[in-house]
């Protein structure tokens, strides 16, 4: 079961990220109890020149992991026709019970290595290297979250067995279960809609605010979560229905396959990008004032807000398109 | 132009420079790797192809079938069963099929023999259709050499051929022999009344899992395949296959890693020179690892494209002459079949994860060591 070329490619990525994490979390360690800019010492040096090698192997890393979790969607797709009952990456993933953990571990992994990677760009922007402190905290915090992950997917592919009757989208999202995607399914259509235009309205009014008022970007990134949860429900409560132009489908993953033209590609990517970018800008905002970064942060988080305020848009338009071309009327 | 873009293009122009100025070394590594990403590919490509074509035969399939088990094996199934699965709600029909194997002595090949369903395709009394692979095998010299067929030694039937199959269907038609049913009876000595199997069509295959619980109620000592447990199968087998080839490759994957990392670490004179200018003129180590990384992924992208593109060729060109033994089985006559191009997103995403992903990994820190150290150290 797990002879499988895009298995194999994803258990190496994670093999690889798991390295990484354990080494470098370690080497954060030493950082937090030795780092010393203002000593000259052998040892400083050599962490100095180290956390050169941590920033690349780290960004090599996610590079890799964004990609994994992508191919790890697209093959939960591929093989659902291995499995009784599946019919897209909803009946693969449920199969055992890791396979949505794994799923929920790697988007987390997502998101902390984006909001990682911002702050170790704003890191090299000061010539005092001033958050190396936080940026090694975050990495310690990281880490473990890299090996769960990694140890979720491992067992959810040594688990994969063929001749479990597993159950289709159709089963999961449906207004009568009692479980979460359930009532997810079950929220109105209109109040999804509505729902999602007031958070999209407070994202753009954070965002103005911040981007005028230049700071409060935590509240924009405040704003920008909520979206993404709030937009998750409405893809499975609404907008789903409107791209398979069936009232009682809600499958947020049906919408990745190549039958409905890799629709849900133009929604989660955006959506994913804006999310993360307001996180990190929210983030960084808490060091706008660090002396040797004054010159140059404000401008990279301004800079954060537009493309997230950019990527956003685009969700929004996919959404509206998704809604104005179909031939489902929900409404009126 | 932002500024950012700017230093990517001149840190490429840069690399492409150096790149060129060695060129004999990077060029063994390309080739090196080609041949790596080529093996993987071929793989890939050709497990995948053969896969789509497991399906597209398989879509003509009936739904269900039914065979009767004796001793635990296959045994012909009476007329009378047909009554009971067309008696299903849900059943749009139930048709009995006659069909066999048999052993070709002279060409030492198995033929399928069949009755065909379709009645346009039925061939006369004495006649036959017979797939492209059997006067190949037979070594027909005219184009309307009789076909005889000998069950046991002394004993000669003679068949007239009305027809040969393309090698469009070759895949399923290469072995095959389709015969009228008074000519199979009588040839396999066949009772009237009975069938190989049954052939069940559904019209939802949503309720195919009822209509085999309550066949095997009505009939519980045969045996039911439904059309996505071969599927399934196939799809198994086929993944299985390409699986264990990568995993092979893997082998020589790691050994290439090993190779670049020595590569990258083992610096000539002249490189090392050059990093040491490089440092001493201004230019930071994230700019030497910025500049090294960029000729990293200028071999790997190049071996990449080259890998991939001659693995396209190899199996859509050739049909992979290099791994077809291992992947698609052998037999005496086996079908002469072209694959049908195509190539996905996801294979391309998953072959780049596992060749191009242990490459940089494995130059990265060697790449590290040589930008972060002294620039006289290095020149010394």
């Amino acid at each position: 079961m797990i002879f499988q070329t895009p298995i194999l490619a994803l258990l190496l990525v994670s093999l690889l990220a798991s390295l990484v994490a354990v080494w470098s979390g370690w080497f954060g360690l030493r950082v937090l109890a030795r780092w010393n800019l203002a000593s000259g010492s052998r040892a400083q040096l050599q962490m100095e020149r180290l956390t050169e090698l941590v920033s690349t192997l780290f960004r090599f890393v996610m590079l890799a992991e964004l990609v994994a979790l992508l191919l790890f969607v697209f093959n939960a797709d591929r093989m659902a026709s291995l499995f009784v009952g599946a019919m897209c990456a909803v009946g693969t993933l449920n199969v055992n019970p890791y396979g949505f953990p794994a799923l929920y571990a790697k988007i987390a992994v997502f998101f902390a290595a984006a909001v990682w990677l911002m702050l170790d760009r704003a890191d090299r922007m000061g010539r005092d290297f001033p958050l190396t402190r936080v940026k090694y905290v975050a990495l310690v915090g990281i880490a473990p979250l890299v090996l769960l992950s990694a140890g979720l997917e491992l067992t959810y592919f040594l688990n994969l067995r063929t001749d479990v009757i597993t159950s289709c989208c159709s089963k999961l999202f449906t207004p009568v279960n009692p479980n979460l995607a359930a009532e997810l399914s079950g929220l109105s259509p209109g109040a999804a809609l509505w729902l999602l235009g007031g958070s999209g309205a407070a994202v753009v009014l954070a965002g103005a605010g911040a981007l005028i008022r230049r700071r409060g970007a935590q509240g924009f990134a405040l704003a920008g979560a909520v979206l993404f949860g709030v937009a998750i429900a409405a893809i499975i409560s609404v907008v789903s229905s409107y791209i398979y132009e069936h009232p009682n489908h809600h499958c947020p993953f049906c919408i990745l396959k190549p039958e409905y033209g890799y629709y849900g590609y133009a929604l989660y990517g955006p959506l994913f990008a804006g999310t993360a970018l307001a996180l990190s800008a929210g983030v960084l905002q808490g060091f706008a004032r660090v002396p040797s970064l004054t010159g140059v942060l404000p401008a990279l988080i301004r800079r954060q807000i537009w493309l997230s305020l950019g990527a956003f848009a685009l969700f929004g338009v996919a959404v509206i398109w998704a809604i104005v071309r179909s031939q489902l009327i929900l409404f009126g | 132009m932002t500024p950012f873009l700017r230093r990517q293009r001149a840190l490429a122009d840069y690399t492409l420079a150096a790149l060129a100025r060695r060129r004999g070394k990077n060029l063994a590594l390309v080739v090196i790797f080609s041949v790596i990403v080529f093996v993987v590919a071929s793989a890939m490509l050709f497990s995948a192809a053969l896969q789509r074509e497991a399906d597209l035969v398989l879509a003509e399939a009936p739904e269900l079938i039914v065979q009767q088990l004796v001793l635990g094996r296959q045994d012909l199934i009476a007329e009378t069963e047909i009554a009971k699965l067309t008696a299903i709600r849900g059943v749009t029909a139930a048709k009995g099929r006659l069909w066999g194997y048999f052993y070709d002595r002279i060409s030492g090949a198995n033929y399928t023999v069949m009755v065909p369903d379709d009645p346009a395709m039925m061939p006369e009394p004495g006649t036959v259709a017979v797939g492209e692979g059997i006067p190949r095998a037979r070594g027909f010299t005219f184009a309307q050499a009789p076909l005889f067929l000998s069950r046991w030694p002394g004993e000669l039937q003679k068949f007239a051929v009305a027809r040969t199959f393309d090698s469009d269907s070759a895949l399923v038609s290469s072995d095959l022999v389709l015969m009228a049913e008074s000519d199979f009876r009588r040839f396999f000595e066949v009772p009237p009344g009975v069938y190989t199997d049954i052939a069940v069509s559904i019209r939802n295959p949503r309720e195919i899992a009822t209509i085999v619980e309550k066949a095997t109620r009505a009939m519980p000592a045969a045996r039911f395949v439904t059309r996505d447990d071969i599927a399934r199968t196939y799809q198994k087998l086929f993944s299985w296959r390409e699986g264990l080839l990568v995993a092979l490759a893997g082998a020589a994957i790691l050994a290439f890693a090993i190779f670049a990392a020595e590569k990258a670490s083992g610096l000539s004179a002249e490189e090392a020179r050059e990093i040491g200018v490089l440092k001493a003129i201004g230019w930071d180590s994230s700019d030497v690892i910025a500049m090294k990384l960029w000729e990293g992924a200028l071999i790997a992208i190049g071996a990449f494209l080259i890998g991939t593109v001659a693995a396209y060729l190899h199996v859509f060109g050739t049909g992979a002459a290099l791994f077809a033994p291992v992947l698609k089985g052998w037999s005496v006559i086996y079908p002469d079949f072209r694959l049908a191009p195509q190539i996905d997103g996801m294979q391309l995403t998953a072959l780049f994860l596992i060749t191009v992903v242990p490459y940089v990994a494995a130059t990265l820190v060697p790449i590290w060591r040589a930008a972060s150290a002294d620039p006289d150290q290095i020149m010394r």
